[in-house]
């Protein structure tokens, strides 16, 4: 068991650290929370100076044009981004992460040519069509119909939680197209061109005041059957392929960003006074703040012990739910103690007085959702149940 | 960075495990209760194993391994529930003579402990004393102990009458503190084992037991219980391996802070699995007769020694204060 680094990785660590430092001071100003052009823009423009810069694509094989690093590469990559600033991959995120690796894996050889290099150089933004109000956790009873007309699908339906949508340019969608075969067998998956008429967008309001997630409405709008990627009703694979790229990095940059939230903590904790002193010297407070700190530890420990076993036997997965349900669940006591240093600070989301604490209310609402969304605690204990333990289905 | 356990580290793990499921299954270690806890020629077993002498040099008949292969020969021990004195024989494996082959078995307290509990007192040979001056030795024959009943079977105790002699050095205050954080991160990783067996139990029981027509495990609200001991035990794993890695190499990150985590997530899980395990026997896990108690009672006798989560929660929030 090794932890440090080699030479090698040291090295790349060091490059980037330099690349970061000259091209982050030159980044235009962060658009506001809901200016979506603004953000699309930003955003993409990141994504093409990571591209001219040979970081786009961290993860992906260097033959579609990704960087192709080793998992702990990523890692390092991953940790010095998010320690220096740099932007999220936002509104990149379903293409880089999500639609591309599944169109890397299961499409034609003419749509990766269509696809792929666009999303690397952040020309290219997809959104995701999975979800509806009636299939979350049980995605696979989704019901948007897909009917085959010709060379055309013929859409109707309703899918929500859709990330990004008023800005995406590209929709990876799952259709109902054999509504008789039981519901994992009748499901397509089709790349969906957002101007396509026949669309309409409504954004959901969250309970943070954000509105990055919209529902997408179906109305008979037509897709090219050669959009579609996989077989007819071979959708659900193709979807789930993406469940089998996961390989331990997927909370790196929650997990740099927690840590430094709780640090954040410490210092919020000296301003704040109390009857005598300041909540920091609250013995019980401290208390609190070291157990969160240690499980953040044993959280970082736990990521370099998945990666390097998914470097070792390419086996990912279960795994992954682990880290979901503890981190997850880790990161709302770290804001749920923020809010308790706060008092009636937390009354407002924006700083009270002289203190930073609008931060801390903005992260509990915002740590709410990472119990829900990308599969409930209650799925994923459900996942540990069954395929670690080996406990029988309900 | 490759954060896996090496070949020769799984050889020894599976090694020590063939070893307890042969000369410790839970049959023999509950028979131990009437042995004060520990059998001595099967204390020598596990010297001849080499579990006490594993970090020593060859000279002194050692593996010359580190502390992150003593943590893995540790896991398999907390395991399956081997009692007695493991960790402080460890510690002082090389100082104090015949702790290596398991010959001396030797017990530690702290002199300040107002409980003035000690563990094993019929079967240790030597206690260690530690306080701010460091760690010194006391022939634990001239000790007077009055029994106690204990809360662990397999963790028989008694408390000190009379003045505690001052004893013999045996190493000063700088080196005891590190003693002190070694025996937090073996004690972490009996923990570790004991809240994977723990889960292991659990789980098997689940499977077999039927209610309601079907094995009570298809049921989500054991599924659940069951999932957050395997996670739990899981997060703990981590963070006690990084703690034998940062001590054999310091140079990875603070050894204070990976010893505080290791011992407190170590803990916490040992802790809830023990009780997890219970409730997920039902009534039978209310029982003398099965096993899941041990598991419980274990967890609660070790989770006060070397440093309790809270003294160790209190050395973090120390340390991030130094540098916040």
């Amino acid at each position: 068991m090794d932890l440090r680094y080699s030479e090698s990785e040291e090295r790349f660590r060091k490059e980037l650290r330099e690349w970061l430092a000259a091209a982050l001071p030159t980044l235009p100003a962060k658009p506001a929370g809901d200016d979506w052009d603004g953000r699309r823009a930003y955003d993409t423009d990141w994504q093409r100076r990571l591209f001219d810069a040979g970081y786009a694509g961290i993860s992906w094989p260097v033959e579609y044009g990704g960087r192709g690093a080793t998992l702990v590469e990523q890692l390092i990559y991953l940790e010095e981004t998010t320690r220096a600033g740099a932007p999220y991959v936002g509104v990149n995120f379903v293409g880089t992460l999500h639609a591309g690796p599944t169109i890397m894996t299961e499409a034609s050889p003419e749509q990766k040519a269509e696809h792929l290099p666009q999303i690397l150089r952040g020309e290219e933004v997809w959104c995701q069509g999975f979800s509806e109000p009636n299939a979350g956790s049980d995605l696979a009873s989704l019901n948007c119909r897909g009917i085959r007309d010709g060379d055309e699908y013929v859409i109707t339906g309703q899918k929500i939680w859709t990330t990004f949508a008023q800005v995406a340019d590209w929709c990876e969608l799952l259709i109902r197209t054999d509504p008789d075969s039981p519901k994992h067998k009748g499901i397509t998956w089709v790349m969906f061109p957002m101007d396509t008429p026949g669309i309409e967008i409504r954004p959901i309001n969250t309970i943070a005041g954000t509105s990055e997630f919209s529902e997408v409405f179906f109305d008979e709008a037509r897709v090219p059957v050669a959009n579609r990627v996989g077989l007819e009703n071979d959708g659900w694979r193709v979807a789930m392929v993406t469940f089998g790229f996961e390989r331990g990095t997927a909370f790196v940059s929650d997990l740099v960003e927690t840590d430094r939230l709780i640090s954040e903590l410490v210092r919020l904790a000296r301003l704040v006074t109390r009857r005598s002193g300041t909540a920091w010297d609250d013995v019980a407070l401290r208390r609190e703040v070291g157990h969160l700190q240690a499980e953040m530890d044993a959280l970082w420990a736990m990521t370099k012990r998945n990666l390097s076993q998914a470097a070792r036997n390419g086996v990912p997965g279960p795994a992954g739910s682990v880290m979901k349900v503890a981190y997850s669940e880790l990161f709302q006591r770290v804001t749920d103690l923020a809010m308790r240093v706060l008092e009636r600070g937390g009354l407002s989301v924006e700083d009270v007085g002289a203190w930073p604490s609008g931060i801390f209310v903005e992260e509990r609402l915002r740590s709410t959702s990472f119990t829900i969304a990308a599969g409930t605690s209650q799925i994923q204990r459900n996942i540990i149940a069954e395929r670690i333990l080996g406990l029988p289905r309900e | 960075m490759d954060f896996e356990l090496s070949e020769d580290q799984v050889a020894l793990a599976d090694g020590v495990r063939s070893f307890c499921d042969g000369r410790f299954p839970i049959a023999v270690v509950r028979g131990l209760a009437e042995h004060a806890g520990v059998d001595r020629a099967r204390w020598r077993e596990l010297g001849d194993l080499g579990v006490f002498s594993l970090r020593l040099p060859e000279a002194e008949g050692g593996a010359e391994l580190g502390w992150a292969d003593a943590v893995v020969a540790y896991e398999e021990l907390g395991r399956a529930l081997v009692p007695g004195p493991l960790v402080w024989t460890q510690v002082v494996a090389g100082l104090v003579p015949g702790a290596a082959t398991g010959e001396t078995i030797v017990g530690g307290i702290d002199r300040h402990d107002p409980s003035r509990i000690v563990e094993y007192p019929d079967r240790i040979d030597v206690l260690a004393i530690v306080d701010d001056e460091g760690i010194w030795t006391v022939d634990a024959g001239a000790l007077e102990v009055e029994p106690l009943q204990s809360l662990d079977p397999l963790t028989p105790v008694g408390r000190l009458v009379g003045e505690l002699p001052q004893g013999a050095l045996l190493v000063g205050a700088a080196t005891g503190a590190g003693l002190r954080r070694q025996g937090a991160v073996l004690t972490a990783a009996l923990l570790l084992g004991m809240a994977e067996a723990s889960t292991d139990v659990a789980v098997a029981y689940a499977k077999e037991r039927e209610q309601f027509g079907r094995p009570i495990g298809s049921f989500q609200a054991l599924k659940h219980i069951l999932a957050d001991m395997f996670t739990r035990a899981e997060v703990a794993r981590g963070a006690v391996y990084a703690a034998g890695v940062t001590l054999d190499d310091p140079a990875v990150g603070s050894v204070e802070r990976a010893a505080a985590a290791a011992k407190l997530t170590a803990a916490e899980a040992a802790l809830a699995n023990g009780k997890s395990c219970v409730q997920v026997h039902g009534g039978m896990g209310y029982t003398w007769e099965i096993d899941a108690h041990l598991f419980l009672k274990r967890a609660y006798a070790l989770e006060p020694a070397f440093g309790t989560r809270d003294d160790w929660a209190d050395t973090i929030a120390d340390l991030l204060d130094a540098t916040v």
